[in-house]
Parts: structure tokens; C-alpha cells; sequence
């Protein structure tokens, strides 16, 4: 096998020409074999487009076109915003309807790059004549972009090892669940568009690096420009790539084409990033910003001993002053930095980073961070369900980089591994492992069935030929070896291929199923097996915010915890006092205070933030997890964090979380718990269960006597998992 | 033939109408049609004099036994009557549909209300009075015998609308005259209220007290010698002091309205939608009181106007011009949010005020700031030297041999 390497050598000549005999069908067409192998490749590129995009529409066909979960409905808002208002009014947008009293500077606080994009699409498509709702471009943006993927992937495979790795990495993202898990229809977040920019300024960059050029280079920070407009994830770019550049430079491998690319790369992408509000000057005064600066002071200092080098002659006198100017320019840079973070002009790493850092940071600094369920570290099951047999084609993809080094394969490694930790720490970031795993796969599954096709097809010829010498000389050792070999290896190479061909229908009919069943769903509609199989639809989030809208008054302000912030104000068109854009950590404080609090201090707190409605999701009657309740822990966290007077253990019984009897006093009295069951103990949920039984919970509710003194039930939808109460106003006569 | 009887039905129709909007409203806040609720008719003729200046001032009373079966404060879900006098102390159920949470619904609605007490209160006029957070003292006495002769009471101290308006003097004490004295009384001294008043946050408004004689006409007529004085007077104080409570309490008296709330930058008229931080804006309304007939500019110096959010950032005491018209001038804070006018005016005996506008505060857009400040001439020069520089530097670079 091993001698078998020579064949690992990039051969962009297909191997189709040393093949005599064509099929019949080609040969009609007189297509020469490098038209032929175009022609294969274009149409599987345009399959692989096509099923990029229609893979992702399993939402859409299941339930509608519609916007899912949570962050998707303020980008649809925005973009709705965007698309009616004009783009001036859209950047100056100074939002009274989230954060009240305090509001939000929509402009300067969000990413603008995917509304930007899906206003344009949608203009583009209007001036074509085809009148289309804003919410179907939105619905249908991620998925256009994930097929964009597929080309720059294949661009990227092509780049970095040849066209057949390209097509197989096209092949494989287009169906990846970890990507898919973030594109599909529906889906309307910045990751859809991020990924797309991100791995075309990697790519991008790379080409910069493999030819020197400066226009690619300035490609690469209009890329770079674009994904810093999309998403925050951009600190991984401009962190990977100092990194990058770094480790080139340390195992010298500088060269005047790193030095074209990185340099126009850094300067011109920092400059565009810069005209983004919300990132604004932090390329320059944010501390997770300083090593892209560190790096290009580095390179420059490279470039000076370059040419001293260049002028000097003498190589001992040249070490001298190398080890001189590195020392110098390394601490420079270190006191640069100190005195910079102890003045306060370069503002310290944030929490978030911190904690892809140390991934027991959150939780124990920020428990507004560590609540979120897509900043969990990964379970190892989750690899293998977003990654299957990629899980472990990376190593041996990664085997095959090593084996062929070039800058282009070192920055796919480098790549591959960084995004693989930080994948490992926070669930969500598996998605930017992806595009990584992804292409070093494609190496892996190329490289092989390459060796293996060339084994089966080369060796017909040649095993006659080797039993030809073998008989007729048999005095060679060596040739006798290969000669012995040859029948195993053949049948073995063919053994080997169909595995390969196995694994990778094995991979595609996982995919297939994990984005019909596990990714496809809006969240906001939620799906059930009823009692004789067949599928129950609970709709009653919308259920609840078109009540809110056609019912409250237009200035009613709902309190709820942040999650649900986003879909009120988009879908129920009514002012909130927290949303999921977690900026203010002392508001939400406010809100967990009030949740957890008894009836009369929450009823103060509500008063003094103008509440008129609380909504609460509660999940005891249909068994849906995801709750109020089971979020309810977090609320005193946050709470407890600015307003000490909340105690976690006050809610908790011997460090445990109940809501039966035998509960906390403080929990079965808290407002939280009083919204959610209030009237739940007269209700059977279960055959066979006493009323109360709740069934997220599997438990009898401790407290079925509920009564509210302060506020009023004013709406429950038909499955009880939304309740909005109405705050009474202050009694008349006392 | 049809056509007339339409046309008949139409003018009738038309006239209904009139009454109706002729009864209580904003724009004549005093109440119009009042039942009066007696335990005995004999009662009519015992309080004449009290019923008489309220007819005379244009009131429609309704007289009714309390266990009358008719009573119905409203039908088809209006209000019968704008006012309620409960001259029935012993009454211990309404006839009718009448019952304490129909009274309640009744003040709630923001309809007024006069309860009288005497020794022998019934549960019933307990628990109104209650509710309103007026306890009449359970012992039936009488505490002072001369003007007033009934039951003492006290206010309850988490209720912060009740007022005393008569309480005893240091000297009283609260127990039944007639027995002898066991234990200390409960209630002593000024803090026994004899009547009180209670303007609800509606505005609408309630007089308890504990003698029912304090309205009849022999205590209105009956002379007066303060004791320990040689002083007397012909007549009691009592129709005078009746006859402004039922002023106020049918809102013929302190009554104030809140009319055309404006605010807009200075130098523009119209409201806008939205301020900018740091906007100098004007605010203005004008405040009417009502003088039993007519609407009179209200003049004071404590009307206040709050720019609030969360916390006030600007308190300031309006101006006024003598009309009617409060005006207050100030600069938006530099803080944006969601800002909120806001009047509370709470004055004894006036209906409280509380108005409240929202209106956000944006900050700036982007081309609202200064395209170029002088500190940073430095940098204007130095980017623009650099450009030059390049440019000199690239043409001789270019085409220098």
C-alpha cells in the first residue's frame, strides 16, 4: 500500500486519458476526455447545488413556510424593517418596542450583514418582476447559501488538494447535519449566511497565500468584510489567521506571498469591519482583537530582517541582529499591550471568550451565558450525530495533509483542529467545525478511492504483465513480493471501495433522516405522536401572540422571561420589557427578581416597569421540557446575581429542584410557579394520574390551590403551554 | 301614519338621548340623579332641610325604602343613579338586587356614595364602610351628645385615601354612655373619626358617618353652647357643614379636569413622534376646576410635570397663566429610552390628577453629529498629508529612473 504513494501526488490530469476504451455514449458526442471530465464535473456540482437547497426544505414541506425559533424572528423583523423603511432608517433605528423603558439602538447593536443580504435578494427579485412576501426570501436565504457553500467548498477542496477532493467536500457539506442543523428553510440566523462568508475569506485567503496576489488578497477582506457584517463569529477568523500566519512563520515558512496577503488582508479588513457600528473600533481597542495587530508587527519585523539579510552578508552577524530584533519587537509588543490594557484603551477579553477559553468559566462568572443551551459544552453524541463517518474520516484526512505539507494544507489543519476544540467546548460552534471537517474528510474519502480506483483499474494490464515477468524470470525478490501481492491487493482495493461506497450511502441516508426528524423542526410549532400514531400540531405559541395582538392594547408592555422577547415583539407586535438580545444583564436581573419573588413584591416590581401582561410557557400539560419551569433555576441565578436578596437555595430542597409537595415554600409560593399552575390542580392531564399531575415533570404539583391576588389570567391556549396573565391595576378604594 | 309614529319615535329617541348625556359626565362632573335609600319615610321629613338645598340645587332624588324590592342601581348595564345616600343604618339587607359588591361596583364605577351610621349600624353598613377602609366602632354609643350622636370609628391605617373630616375632641372616648365603663375603649380621643371621606382613585367619592342626626333637620336647627364657654349660637354649624360635604361629595366642589395635553419642541407646534436626546421641548395643559355650574381656569403653584423613566430626570413646577393653561419648558436628558409625561397632582380635596404620556427618546442619528470637530485637526491633516505623500511617492517611484 504504501508504495502505492506515488500516486498521491496531485495530478490534475485526470487519469481517464491513460484509459483507452470510452464509453459508447461519449464517444457519439465526440467530447474529448477533458471535456468529458468538465462536463461530469459541472453537472455534479450543479446536482450537488441543487441538493444543497432542496435538502433543506423538509420544514417547509413538513409544516410551512414560516420563520423558526427564536433569534430568526428579530432578524425578520429587522429585515422587514429594512425592507420598508430604506436602509437610513434601518441603520438610525432606535427601537422603543424591546427594553422598555430603555429601548434599543437597533443599528449599532446587530449585525446587519444577513438583513442587508436578504433585502438585496428580495429588491433583486422584485425588480425582475416576481412579486414575492419578504418572509419567503427570508425562509429561503439560508438554504440559497448553504448551496452557495458547496461551490466555495469545492473551490477550497480544489485549492488545497485537487478537483475530486473539491467535488467530495461539495458533496459532503451539502449534506452535513452539523451545517444543516443552521440552514435549513426556515432558519433565518446569521450563522446561514456567516458560514458561507467564512469559509470564502478562508478560501480566499488562501489563494492569496498560494499566489501571492494582491487581489485575491483584497478579495479575501471583502470576505472577511462581509462576514464581520454578518455574524460575531469573525473573531474566529481574525484570530485563526494571525495564528496561522504565526505558525508559518515559526516553522519558516515566511515568503513574500504571506506577507502580500496577510498584510493587505489585515489592513483593508480591519478598515471595512471598522465602518460596521457594531464592531466599531474594537479591531483596535479590544483585547481578542490584539493578536491579528501582534502578528502584523511580527511580519513586518520579519520583512526587516528579510532585507538586512538580503544586504548583509554575513550570517553570524545577521543571527545576532535577528535574535536582537525578534527579542525587541516581541517585547515591545508585550509592554504595548500591558500598558494598553492597564490604561484601559484595549478593553479585556469579553466573557464569551473567556469561557471558549476555560469552558468553566460561564458557569461559574456568568450564569447569563452559561444559561444558554446552545453555549453547553458538546456531548459526544452530538459529534456523532452532526458528524457521523466524517467523525472519522478527519483523522485520516488529516494523516493525508501531513503527508503532503503546503502552506494550504497547514492552514486546513490548523483550521480543522482549532474549530474541533472550540467545537468540543460550546455546542453551537460545532457548526463552525463543519465546513473544516468537511474538507479534510473530503481528502481523506478522495485520496483513498483514488488509490483504490487506480489499484483496480492500473493493475488489470499489470498483473499480466508481473505473472508474465514472474514466470519468465522469477529472479527479482522484489517483483515477486508485488507479484503476490497483486491478487490481494485487487480484490482488497475492491473490497475496500465498495466499504468506502458503503459508509458514504451510510452517511448520506443519516444525514437525510437527522434533517427530517431532528432538524427541521420550527420550534415554534411543536409536533407530537399522538395516542394512535398519528401526528399532533401544537400551535400554540402563535396561538398566544396573534391573542396578544389583536387583543391587548398597542402600548401593553408583556413581561416574560428574555427567550420569548424576540417572537412577541415580531409575531404579537407589542412592547417587552427583556428579549433575547441579552445586552442589559441588570433588566433581566429585574425580570428573574420578580419571577421568583412572592406575588406583592413581584406585583411592586411589575408596577415600577409599567408591565401589563406576564406571559409564562408551561409545559405540564402536553410534556414539553423546555419550559418555564425548567428554565425557572436560572431566573434566581440571574437574579440572585445582582439582587442578593433572591437564593437559590431557597428553591431547592436538600440541593434538589422539586415542584411536588415536597418543594420549597418559597418555590411553590414564587410568582413563576403560581402563573404557571395556577388552576392546573383541577385538571386530569393523564389517565390514571390524580388532577395536577404534571407531565414535563412527571410529578403531582405540590401546590394545586393557587390563588392570585395581583394579577388575572387573562388568556391560556389550548394546550396550556402559553399563559398570559393580566397585572391588575392598583385596588380603587385603598 | 307610520311615517309620524317613526318621527315620534325618532324625537323621543332624540330626547332619551339628551338625558342621557345630560347625566353624569367629564364635561358636568356633578351628579344629576340620586337614589336615597331610608329605613323610614319618616326620615324624608326628619332630614327635610338636607334634601331640600340638595333638590333646590338641582339634584333628582329618588326616595326609596331600603328593602324596597325594586332597587336596582343599573340596568342593561348602565347606572341608574350617579349617587347613592345610605340613610338606613339598620338596615340589614336591601331589598332588590342590592348587595354590598353592588354598592362596591357602584363606587368602583366612579359613582358617589354617602353612608350615615348611628348606634345601631347593621352589618351590612359595617362591611360597606369597611371596604372603603372606615371601621365603625362595634360598641353603640354615642360620643358627643350634642351635635353629633351616634358611633365613633376609626380609619384603617393601610389605606391611604380615607380622610377624617369631623373627629372628636382629645377629650372623647368611644363606648356606650348609657353603661358602665369595664376596660378602656378602643378608641379615644382625635383619633375617633366622626365622619370621613374617601376619594377613590377613580375620583369617585364617599362620606361615612357615624350619626344619621347629623343630617336631620332638629340638629340643623338646635342652638349651641361649646362646653366650657359661655358662647352660644342660635343654630349649629351642622347645615353648613353638611351642606359643603355634600358639595364635595357630589363633586360640586374640587373637582378638576386635565384638558389638551401638548408638548412639542420649542419653536414648532406640532406633537412629534419621537425627541432626540438633548431637545428642548415646551409642555403644556390646562387644568379646569368645576364651580357647580361652570369650568374655572384652576390657579396653583404646585402643579409639577415629571419627564420619567424608571426614575424622574427632570422634575419641574409648571407655570401658569391665570386661564388655565400649566406650561413648562425643559431640555430632553441626555438619555434615551422610552420617557413618560407625567402629572401627578394630589391635593386635599381635589380630584387627584395623573396624567401620563409616552414618548421616546432616541439618540442620534448618524448625520446629526458634527461632520468635523476642531480637536480633530490633527488627524485631518495628518490622513491628508499621508494621502498626498502616497501619491507624490508613487509617481516618483513610478516614473523616476
Amino acid at each position: 500500500m504504501v508504495s502505492k504513494s506515488d500516486t498521491m501526488k496531485p495530478t490534475h490530469q485526470p487519469d481517464l486519458s491513460s484509459k483507452p476504451p470510452l464509453p459508447f455514449s461519449f464517444k457519439s458526442f465526440k467530447l474529448k476526455t477533458k471535456q468529458q471530465e468538465l462536463l461530469i464535473r459541472v453537472s455534479i456540482l450543479c446536482l450537488v447545488y441543487i441538493l444543497a437547497f432542496i435538502t433543506r426544505l423538509f420544514s417547509v414541506l413538513r409544516y410551512e413556510s414560516m420563520i423558526h425559533e427564536f433569534d430568526p424572528y428579530f432578524n425578520y423583523r429587522t429585515t422587514l424593517y429594512l425592507t420598508e423603511k430604506g436602509f437610513y432608517e434601518f441603520w438610525n433605528w432606535f427601537d422603543s418596542e424591546s427594553w422598555y423603558p430603555l429601548g434599543r439602538i437597533i443599528g449599532g447593536t446587530l449585525y446587519p450583514g444577513l438583513m442587508v443580504t436578504a433585502a438585496l435578494i428580495y429588491w433583486i427579485l422584485l425588480f425582475l418582476r416576481f412579486t414575492v412576501h419578504i418572509r419567503e426570501v427570508c425562509v429561503l436565504t439560508a438554504p440559497f447559501f448553504a448551496s452557495n457553500t458547496t461551490i466555495v467548498a469545492y473551490l477550497f477542496g480544489k485549492e488545497v488538494w485537487d478537483t475530486g477532493a473539491g467535488l467530495v467536500a461539495a458533496a459532503l457539506i451539502a449534506i452535513c447535519p452539523g451545517y444543516i442543523s443552521r440552514s435549513v428553510a426556515g432558519s433565518y440566523d446569521n450563522e446561514g449566511v456567516a458560514i458561507f462568508a467564512l469559509l470564502l475569506t478562508f478560501y480566499l485567503f488562501v489563494k492569496a497565500v498560494n499566489t501571492g496576489s494582491l487581489a485575491w488578497a483584497l478579495g479575501s477582506a471583502f470576505g472577511y468584510f462581509y462576514m464581520v457584517s454578518a455574524w460575531g463569529g469573525y473573531v474566529f477568523i481574525i484570530n485563526l489567521i494571525p495564528l496561522y500566519v504565526l505558525v508559518l512563520l515559526v516553522v519558516g515558512r515566511y515568503s513574500m506571498r504571506l506577507y502580500v496577503a496577510y498584510n493587505c488582508m489585515y489592513i483593508v479588513g480591519m478598515l471595512l469591519a471598522m465602518q460596521i457600528r457594531f464592531v466599531g473600533f474594537q479591531h483596535v481597542q479590544s483585547g481578542e482583537h490584539m493578536a491579528a495587530m501582534g502578528v502584523f508587527f511580527l511580519i513586518q519585523v520579519f520583512y526587516f530582517l528579510a532585507w538586512v539579510k538580503h544586504l548583509l552578508n554575513d550570517t553570524k552577524l545577521f543571527q545576532a541582529l535577528l535574535r536582537i530584533g525578534v527579542t525587541s519587537a516581541v517585547g515591545v509588543g508585550a509592554i504595548a499591550l500591558g500598558l494598553g490594557t492597564a490604561s484601559g484603551y484595549i478593553s479585556p477579553w469579553t466573557g464569551r471568550f473567556y469561557s471558549l477559553l476555560d469552558p468553566t468559566y460561564a458557569k461559574d462568572h456568568i450564569p447569563i451565558i452559561a444559561s444558554v443551551s446552545e453555549h453547553q459544552p458538546t456531548a459526544w453524541s452530538s459529534f456523532m450525530f452532526d458528524f457521523h463517518i466524517l467523525l472519522f474520516l478527519f483523522p485520516a484526512g488529516l494523516y493525508f495533509c501531513f503527508k503532503r505539507l503546503s502552506d494550504a494544507t497547514i492552514f486546513i489543519v490548523m483550521y480543522g483542529l482549532t474549530s474541533m476544540y472550540f467545537a468540543g467546548v460550546m455546542v453551537r460552534l460545532i457548526l463552525v467545525a463543519t465546513p473544516a471537517v468537511c474538507l479534510i474528510s473530503a481528502i481523506a474519502v478522495s485520496a483513498t478511492i483514488k488509490n483504490l480506483t487506480q489499484i483496480i483499474r492500473g493493475k488489470t494490464g499489470q498483473t499480466v504483465s508481473a505473472k508474465g515477468t514472474s514466470t519468465a524470470k522469477g529472479s527479482s525478490k522484489q517483483q515477486a513480493s508485488v507479484d503476490q501481492s497483486i491478487p490481494f491487493l485487487k480484490n482488497g482495493a475492491t473490497i475496500l471501495l465498495f466499504g468506502a461506497f458503503y459508509l458514504l450511502s451510510r452517511y448520506a441516508i443519516h444525514c437525510t433522516w437527522v434533517t427530517s426528524e431532528a432538524y427541521s423542526s420550527p420550534s415554534i410549532v411543536l409536533a407530537a405522536r399522538g395516542a394512535h400514531g398519528q401526528r399532533v400540531i401544537f400551535d400554540d405559541y402563535r396561538e398566544a401572540y396573534f391573542w396578544l395582538r389583536q387583543n391587548t392594547p398597542s402600548d401593553a408592555k408583556i413581561m416574560s422571561w428574555w427567550d420569548y422577547g424576540y417572537q412577541i415583539t415580531a409575531m404579537g407586535n407589542r412592547t417587552v420589557i427583556v428579549d433575547n438580545n441579552t445586552w442589559n444583564n441588570t433588566h433581566i436581573a429585574t425580570v428573574g427578581r420578580a419571577m421568583s419573588s412572592y406575588e406583592d413584591e413581584a406585583y411592586e416590581i411589575m408596577r415600577s416597569l409599567d408591565v401589563d401582561y406576564v406571559l409564562v410557557v408551561f409545559g405540564g400539560v402536553t410534556g414539553y421540557s423546555s419550559d418555564d419551569i425548567n428554565k425557572f433555576l436560572w431566573m434566581v441565578r440571574i437574579g440572585g446575581g445582582v439582587f442578593p436578596v433572591i437564593k437559590e437555595p431557597d428553591y431547592l430542597v436538600n440541593g434538589e429542584y422539586r415542584v411536588d409537595k415536597g418543594a420549597a415554600p418559597k418555590m411553590l409560593n414564587c410568582l413563576m410557579y403560581k402563573l404557571c399552575y395556577y388552576r392546573f390542580g383541577e385538571l386530569t392531564t393523564e389517565y390514571g394520574k390524580p388532577p395536577g399531575y404534571d407531565r414535563a415533570r412527571g410529578v403531582e404539583i405540590g401546590n394545586k390551590d393557587v390563588k392570585l391576588e395581583y394579577l388575572e389570567e387573562a388568556f391560556t391556549t389550548s394546550n396550556w403551554i402559553v399563559r398570559i396573565y393580566k397585572v391588575k391595576p392598583p385596588t380603587n378604594r385603598w | 301614519m307610520a311615517k309620524s309614529l317613526t318621527y315620534t319615535i325618532f324625537i323621543s329617541l332624540i330626547c332619551l338621548l339628551i338625558t342621557l348625556t345630560h347625566s353624569f359626565s367629564t364635561e358636568t362632573p356633578t351628579d344629576r340623579r340620586i337614589l336615597v335609600l331610608l329605613d323610614d319615610l319618616a326620615l324624608k321629613s326628619s332630614h327635610s332641610i338636607f334634601f331640600t338645598s340638595l333638590q333646590s340645587r338641582g339634584f333628582d332624588l329618588d326616595f326609596k325604602l331600603s328593602d324596597d324590592p325594586k332597587i336596582a342601581l343599573q340596568r342593561y348595564g348602565q347606572f341608574l343613579y350617579d349617587g347613592l345616600i345610605l340613610f338606613s343604618p339598620n338596615t340589614e339587607r336591601f331589598g332588590g338586587s342590592l348587595d354590598v359588591a353592588g354598592i362596591l361596583e357602584f363606587v368602583d364605577s366612579g359613582k358617589d356614595l354617602i353612608v350615615a351610621a348611628d348606634a345601631g349600624a347593621s352589618d351590612l353598613i359595617r362591611s360597606v364602610a369597611a371596604e372603603c377602609g372606615v371601621d365603625f366602632d362595634e360598641d353603640p354609643s354615642a360620643v358627643a351628645p350634642v351635635l353629633f350622636k351616634g358611633i365613633g370609628h376609626s380609619l384603617n391605617p393601610a389605606n391611604s385615601l380615607v380622610l377624617k373630616v369631623l373627629s372628636a375632641s382629645p377629650s372623647a372616648y368611644s363606648a356606650n354612655p348609657k353603661s358602665k365603663l369595664s376596660t378602656p375603649p378602643a378608641l379615644y380621643g382625635s383619633s375617633i373619626s366622626l365622619v370621613s371621606v374617601v376619594q377613590a382613585r377613580n375620583n369617585a367619592r364617599a362620606v361615612f358617618s357615624g350619626s344619621l342626626d347629623l343630617f336631620s333637620n332638629k340638629f340643623f336647627k338646635s342652638p349651641v353652647q361649646k362646653a366650657g364657654s359661655s358662647n352660644k349660637f342660635a343654630k349649629s354649624g351642622n347645615e353648613q357643614f353638611v351642606t359643603e360635604l355634600s358639595k364635595w361629595v357630589f363633586h360640586e366642589r374640587g373637582h378638576l379636569k386635565a384638558v389638551n395635553v401638548r408638548h412639542h419642541r420649542v419653536g414648532e407646534t406640532d406633537e412629534p413622534a419621537i425627541y432626540r436626546i438633548n431637545d428642548d421641548l415646551e409642555y403644556s395643559v390646562e387644568i379646569y376646576e368645576w364651580s357647580g355650574s361652570s369650568w374655572e381656569p384652576y390657579v396653583a403653584d404646585d402643579v409639577q410635570v415629571q419627564f420619567y423613566m424608571m426614575s424622574p430626570y427632570v422634575l419641574k413646577t409648571m407655570s401658569n397663566d391665570k386661564k388655565g393653561l400649566f406650561h413648562a419648558a425643559f431640555k430632553v436628558p441626555d438619555v434615551y429610552g422610552v420617557f413618560q409625561f407625567k402629572v401627578e397632582y394630589q391635593r386635599l380635596g381635589y380630584t387627584s390628577l395623573s396624567l401620563a404620556k409616552q414618548i421616546p427618546v432616541r439618540p442620534f442619528r448618524h448625520n446629526e453629529y458634527e461632520r468635523f470637530i476642531p480637536t480633530a485637526f490633527p488627524y485631518y491633516g495628518a490622513s491628508f498629508s499621508t494621502m498626498a505623500a502616497f501619491f507624490i511617492f508613487s509617481f516618483v517611484y513610478l516614473y523616476s529612473k
